[in-house]
């Protein structure tokens, strides 16, 4: 079976899909650092070059690829799912790329 | 690999061009026309029109010179006439450009007019024309070039496939002792360390921490969602989401092996004679930051793209490379190397980077580029602040 999406390091969180994979489709993914095999089945369509989570992410997690943090989780994220803008936001830009104030704990 | 062997123009100082353009140079917008007139009444040259250059004062002008005589230096270039609307600032640029040895002459406005401006400018125009029309290409080490690289319109194809096909080709450019320049200072945001490691030393690793931290800061200070533009549209249509992410398949162009000399301030050339990697502070947008590489003496461009930015340069060629094979299907004509087999399995990265190089050595040669084919010529001056 050919190798539907990438996966930069083993501990990453999502893969890269490089075709349009449909929904509900057993993918097989490549890890390329180690050319180990993957299958993670999608919950939803996965365009070409957009990622795909290998396991679930709580809400609130780091979101690793090549071996480093990317963004963050801001809803729980089931594996198999379509990772994007609807889950995964920046930790560095914060405070000037979100459109909404982020949701602080109120500290009164 | 062995470093392969180019036909291109040795120049009087000793530097390489792999072109050989005439260009009319504008000093301010007031004399985009007068340029433009004699670009159209002697074909063969080209006007580069562009909307600056009054008013502007400190740090901003000195870029703004510093851009502009280095356009005119680099060794693509062949002759150039200049025309400004007042002769001292015309004077200033052209006396730069001269320091290389090549044909340069200087044409004012003032007390003349656009017309009688044009006709004298137009007759030295043809005159250079004619000169360098019997230059000839000769066999010369593709090591002695300088390239550099960029990557716009970026998608995940970019980190995975064509940025770090590059980032190959740069290990065996290096290798080579050619000069390349990378850049892009807010866009290497979340990955900025990995540079910072690179550095040779302390003090190259400081101005480059300081380099960066300070154009953040000037993003960050304008208070405002960058939502849209950093990562743009098409980065977030392609599937990148956070500039980390853009960032971290960003600098896979710097290749796994080779280090960073040197920081360079926009458009600066190396002054130290040092060849290897060196970083320089540019915007992120395309035509901007290569425009400034251009003008730093850059002979080649390597530009990889993901969903399909279609940018050129009118001084140094610029080859687009793509992994996407979305891209490479619906812009076809847009692209020059076609790296969509790294993600299928079928190219390695190192069968990649050498694909890159033997470009790299056919364009030098004289090959015109997508870009250049289409008549891509996006000269586009970086502007610090506002004219007084």
């Amino acid at each position: 079976m050919a190798h539907k999406f990438l996966v930069h390091e083993p501990g990453d969180m999502v893969g890269v899909a490089i075709v349009d994979i449909p929904a509900g489709e057993k993918a097989e993914g490549l890890v390329m650092s180690d050319k180990s095999r993957l299958v993670v089945t999608t919950l939803s369509l996965i365009p070409l070059g957009h990622k795909i989570a290998l396991h679930d992410i709580p809400n609130g997690t780091q979101v690793i690829k090549y071996g480093v943090p990317i963004g963050e989780a801001f809803a729980n994220i089931k594996a198999g799912e379509h990772v994007h803008v609807q889950n995964l936001r920046s930790i560095r830009w914060r405070a000037s790329v979100l459109e909404e104030t982020p949701q602080v704990a109120n500290t009164k | 690999m062995e470093t392969p062997m180019i036909y291109a123009y040795r120049r009087s100082n000793g530097q390489v061009g792999v072109r050989n353009h005439v260009i009319i140079l504008p000093v301010d917008d007031l004399s985009n026309a007068a340029c433009e007139h004699v670009a159209a009444n002697i074909p063969g040259t080209m006007a580069l029109p562009h909307p600056y250059g009054r008013l502007q004062f400190g740090e901003d002008l000195d870029l703004h010179f510093r851009t502009l005589i280095g356009t005119g230096c680099n060794p693509n270039v062949a002759a150039v006439v200049v025309i400004g609307i007042e002769p001292v600032w015309t004077k200033r640029i052209v006396d730069g450009i001269a320091k290389t040895g090549k044909p340069v002459a200087g044409f004012s406005i003032e007390e003349n007019g656009d017309l009688k401006t044009t006709a004298a400018a137009a007759r030295t125009a043809a005159e250079f024309l004619q000169l360098v029309s019997e230059y000839q290409r000769e066999p010369i080490s593709l090591a002695e070039l300088t390239v550099s690289v960029k990557c716009g319109e970026s998608d995940t194809t970019s980190g995975l496939a064509s940025n770090p096909a590059v980032g190959n080709a740069v290990d065996l450019l290096t290798k080579m002792k050619n000069n390349v320049y990378f850049g892009e200072t807010s866009e290497v945001t979340g990955a900025e360390n990995l540079i910072a490691d690179r550095c040779l030393n302390e003090q190259v690793r400081q101005k480059f921490l300081k380099t960066h931290s300070s154009y953040v800061k000037f993003i960050e200070d304008q208070g405002v969602s960058l939502l849209g533009s950093q990562p743009t549209e098409g980065n977030i249509k392609g599937g990148l989401t956070t500039i980390e992410e853009k960032a971290l398949g960003n600098v896979q162009k710097m290749g796994r092996d080779s280090t960073v000399i040197g920081v360079l301030e926009p458009a600066e050339t190396p002054s130290n004679g040092d060849r290897g990697l060196y970083f320089m502070d540019t915007s992120s947008a395309a035509a901007e930051c290569v425009t400034l590489m251009a003008a730093a003496g850059a002979q080649v461009h390597l530009f990889t793209t993901g969903q399909g930015n279609i940018i050129g340069n009118p001084i140094e060629p610029v080859i687009k490379l793509t992994a996407n094979p979305k891209t490479v299907r619906t812009m076809s004509e847009h692209i020059d190397v076609d790296l969509s087999g790294i993600l299928t399995g079928e190219m390695t990265l190192d069968q990649a980077g050498e694909k890159i190089v033997e470009m790299i050595a056919r364009t030098a040669s004289g090959r015109l580029t997508c870009a250049e084919v289409l008549g891509h010529r996006e000269f586009v001056l970086t502007k610090l602040y506002r004219s007084a």
